[in-house]
């Protein structure tokens, strides 16, 4: 009863607070409606979303948010640098990356966070979801780099958004 | 002061989209030139949007959190459209220099 008025726990108050950040206030008639839009919009959307998102390490999260933030800061450096160097000289590569991680919300952000951090874009899910293809824009050892996302992204992904152990 | 500080970051910004596009330009493939505007334009815009948080929030009586949210749609969009447009270069099997992935 209450999973079925209530069927997206998290989604309420980022919507709650997207809601603020649009009206550019914090006043309480604001504040209500904004809990209410955070309330309906899960209630009625239910249909897209049937598999509840759950986060088990909140921490890990935001610790996660930050590395990625800083990567993404280093990741335009190194892209402009390759840029205005000498294109001929660049190694495009495809890589294969396989997933350990199965939920939809985890691998739309794993490939969400490939396509924003140094030299790599996300260009295909395999069908049965159990690899990754990513185009690199420069590399000379594609298992290094395969390896570099499975442990810096993938793992963390992996202890936040699914039960281990 | 905070002229400076906002003239360095919109210059910044400005470069860094520059870069992004002129990655358009001079990259030599299609997979490749995905790689510029994903990037090089997060950054730039990410500047950007720093300064204006800064001038509309240093205003008396006003404070300004919108950029916030398009910092947000910004990093939840370029990634996702980079990769339908990567998917469907493949599909197509553009040219490329790197060898394309074999298809199952």
């Amino acid at each position: 009863m209450f999973k079925r008025l209530l069927p997206h726990p998290v989604l309420t108050p980022i919507l709650t607070i997207i809601w603020l950040l649009l009206t550019n206030s914090i006043a309480t008639g604001q504040l209500l409606l904004g809990l209410m839009l955070g309330w309906a919009i899960p209630f009625f959307t239910i249909r897209f979303w049937p598999d509840e998102v759950t986060i088990y390490q909140p921490i890990k999260l935001l610790q996660f948010s930050l590395v990625v933030l800083f990567d993404i800061l280093v990741a335009n450096f190194i892209v402009a640098r390759l840029i205005l160097g000498n294109p001929d000289r660049l190694s495009p590569t495809f890589i294969i990356v396989p997933l350990d991680i199965k939920s939809d919300i985890a691998i739309s952000l794993l490939a969400n966070i490939i396509s924003l951090t140094p030299g790599t874009v996300s260009s295909l899910l395999i069908e049965d979801r159990t690899q990754l293809v990513v185009h690199a824009l420069d590399t000379d050892n594609a298992d290094a780099l395969i390896a570099s996302i499975k442990t810096r992204y993938e793992a963390p992904l992996k202890e936040i958004f699914e039960h281990v152990g | 002061m905070q002229e400076y500080i906002l003239a360095f970051l919109i210059v910044t910004g400005a470069s860094f989209t520059l870069v992004g596009s002129l990655g358009l330009a001079r990259l030599r493939d299609f997979y490749m030139r995905l790689h510029g505007p994903t990037k090089a334009t997060t950054l730039g815009v990410g500047c950007l949007l720093i300064a204006s948080a800064i001038y509309f929030s240093s205003k008396p009586d006003s404070f300004s959190m919108h950029e916030v949210l398009i910092t947000l749609f910004l990093f939840i969009t370029a990634p996702v459209s980079a990769h339908l447009l990567a998917k469907a270069a493949l599909h197509l099997k553009l040219r490329s220099i790197a060898k394309l992935p074999e298809q199952s």
